[in-house]
């Protein structure tokens, strides 16, 4: 219980007549990096929005660092940090004026604030491109200023809403790591994504919303094996056996794909268990050109929770 | 340190934060600074001759130059307030332990400042073209009053067409309106040559009343009931603009 340092309960919040969180349960332990997971439109900006306190639940009630959202938000802004799905930077400032700027916001005191500003520039690799206006930056840059920006106060809950969506693959593994050392220094990340892999790499527990719900939360390890273990992937030798062999897995088939002629089948992964359905396949003249062995993926989980069966 | 020491603190650093846009962004100088410089120049050299000699004319002009460069500066309010709406920047604000509403009260003392440094501008070129105030301290004071009076009346309308806004193109349509309504008034010929309605609209319209105001505290034409049409007329303006600004900041960010 006290080791939980955001908890929601039962939050819904409507736009017009369309539900956008029909209620939502989430705990977060304290120094854990959470990945709210799911498709846009999902509700997890609305989430974020909400224990950030910059909009009010219409029902249900979150709490986070010991204070209610709703009644105390001053409180709670003093402990938090956000970083939105766009860079809220101000454009026309240099990185620095940036930094020192929302620094004041901040009340630091004026040493603290430089110095730590300082240390910000160098930490993200901003040191070169402190005295330049923020319009001239890369997109990679911006999120590490505005990200830079959100740390100053050293917040006990950084909120990070789709860290990385739109930057290249360079950019996103520096921010995987950058979030990786925020949790390191025993800062709280509720981060979104919409990247599975994200979630994978980066999240102690992984929160699964669709259409407003939570439908599913865990470890990785814990979503992917919600799903059978492990899986034959089936590469039949020719369209008739194609055929032979969806009729044969009718209804059993975890996953058919006509294009590349492969059916999917649980197993248990041993070799006679394999060498058995092999047999029974070669009995009935259907002709197998390969077999693949694979685990689930998060993204299997993902697709069969949210009911986008491929 | 108190509260008030902090909201004092705050929205200091928000106009700062707005005074150095206006060093940035070259748009904004030109719009505020350098055009009303020019139009005045414009006005008093090339109009002039034509309308009523040229030093008649630059006396009559001035406080319609003032207003005028107010009205495009106010658009740079306009345009400011819905970039931060727009971008993300204004969530960043709010996440702060800080008013919300003082990224707006930030905007309006900048659009202070740049009306300020605008209008000495104007009136030391004004000065070199010709223009000769007989004013006393007191109505200087006074002038001084009213043009506080209807900056601020405009920048707080501005804050609302900038909350209005859906983009900043949309945003910097308030130019339009700003900028017609002095041509439409007093500001650059009197009304009584315009054709009947449009004389009607003119004489009624806020401006007017303001720049008789203004013309009577600098040049000691009469001013008549001017004073207390444009008092009423901006301090309701200001009144309506500053609530609504409230409220259409609490309603685009709820």
């Amino acid at each position: 219980m006290t080791d939980v340092i955001v908890r929601a309960t039962g939050l819904r919040k409507s736009y017009g007549k369309t539900e956008v969180l029909a209620g939502v349960d989430l705990a977060v332990r304290r120094g854990s990096i959470f990945a709210l997971l799911g498709p846009n439109g999902a509700g997890k900006t609305t989430t974020v929005r909400i224990l950030s306190t910059l909009i009010d639940a219409d029902g249900g009630t979150a709490e986070v660092a010991g204070h209610d959202v709703r009644t105390e938000p001053a409180k709670v802004r003093t402990r938090i940090s956000l970083t939105g799905q766009y860079a809220a930077v101000d454009e026309l400032l240099t990185g620095e004026e940036n930094l020192l700027m929302m620094g004041r916001l901040l009340h630091l005191p004026r040493a603290p604030r430089k110095a730590r500003t300082g240390e910000l520039l160098e930490r993200f690799d901003l040191v070169d491109a402190a005295k330049r206006p923020v319009k001239t930056y890369s997109g990679g840059m911006r999120r590490r200023l505005d990200l830079a920006v959100s740390l100053l106060a050293s917040p006990e809950v950084i909120f990070l809403d789709e860290p990385t969506t739109g930057l290249d693959p360079r950019s996103r593994q520096d921010m995987w790591q950058v979030v990786r050392d925020l949790a390191r220094t025993g800062s709280t990340v509720l981060l979104t994504t919409q990247y599975l892999e994200e979630a994978d790499q980066l999240a102690d527990q992984i929160a699964v919303l669709d259409n407003g719900r939570v439908i599913a939360e865990g470890t990785a390890d814990q979503l992917k094996s919600t799903l059978a273990g492990e899986q034959v992937e089936l590469h039949l030798a020719d369209a008739g056996s194609y055929d032979e062999a969806t009729r044969l897995f009718n209804g059993t088939a975890l996953h058919k794909d006509p294009e590349r002629r492969s059916v999917s089948v649980a197993t248990g992964g041993s070799a006679a268990e394999v060498r058995l359905l092999l047999n029974d396949l070669a009995d009935r003249a259907i002709a197998v050109e390969r077999i693949t062995l694979r685990r689930p993926t998060l993204d299997d989980a993902f697709l069969s929770l949210t009911g986008n069966k491929r | 340190m108190t509260n008030a020491y902090w909201a004092v603190s705050d929205a200091l650093t928000m106009t700062g934060r707005g005074l150095r846009h206006l060093t940035r962004s070259i748009d904004s100088l030109l719009t505020s600074i350098i055009l009303p410089v020019l139009l005045m120049l414009v006005f008093v050299y090339i109009f002039g001759g034509a309308i009523a000699g040229r030093d008649a004319y630059v006396n009559y002009v001035v406080p319609g130059i003032i207003l005028l460069c107010c009205a495009y500066s106010s658009t740079a309010t306009a345009v400011g307030v819905t970039n931060d709406m727009v971008t993300g920047v204004i969530d960043r604000f709010r996440s702060l332990p800080i008013r919300g509403s003082t990224v707006l009260t930030g905007h309006v003392a900048a659009s202070l400042f740049r009306n300020a440094i605008a209008t000495v501008l104007v009136l030391g070129v004004a000065v070199i073209a010709g223009f000769r105030p007989n004013a006393t301290a007191a109505e200087w004071l006074a002038a001084v009053a009213f043009m506080l009076l209807f900056v601020l009346a405009m920048s707080w309308l501005a804050v609302c067409a900038g909350l209005l806004a859906r983009n900043a193109d949309a945003a910097g349509g308030f130019t339009f309106i700003a900028l017609f309504l002095p041509y439409l008034s007093s500001a650059f010929v009197p009304t009584s040559t315009m054709p009947k309605a449009l004389h009607a609209i003119a004489d009624h319209q806020p401006i007017t009343p303001m720049i008789e105001t203004l013309r009577g505290l600098l040049r000691g034409a009469p001013i008549g009931n001017s004073a207390w049409l444009a008092i009423a007329w901006f301090g309701g303006i200001l009144l309506v603009s500053y609530v609504g600004a409230g409220l259409l900041f609490k309603r685009r960010t709820a």
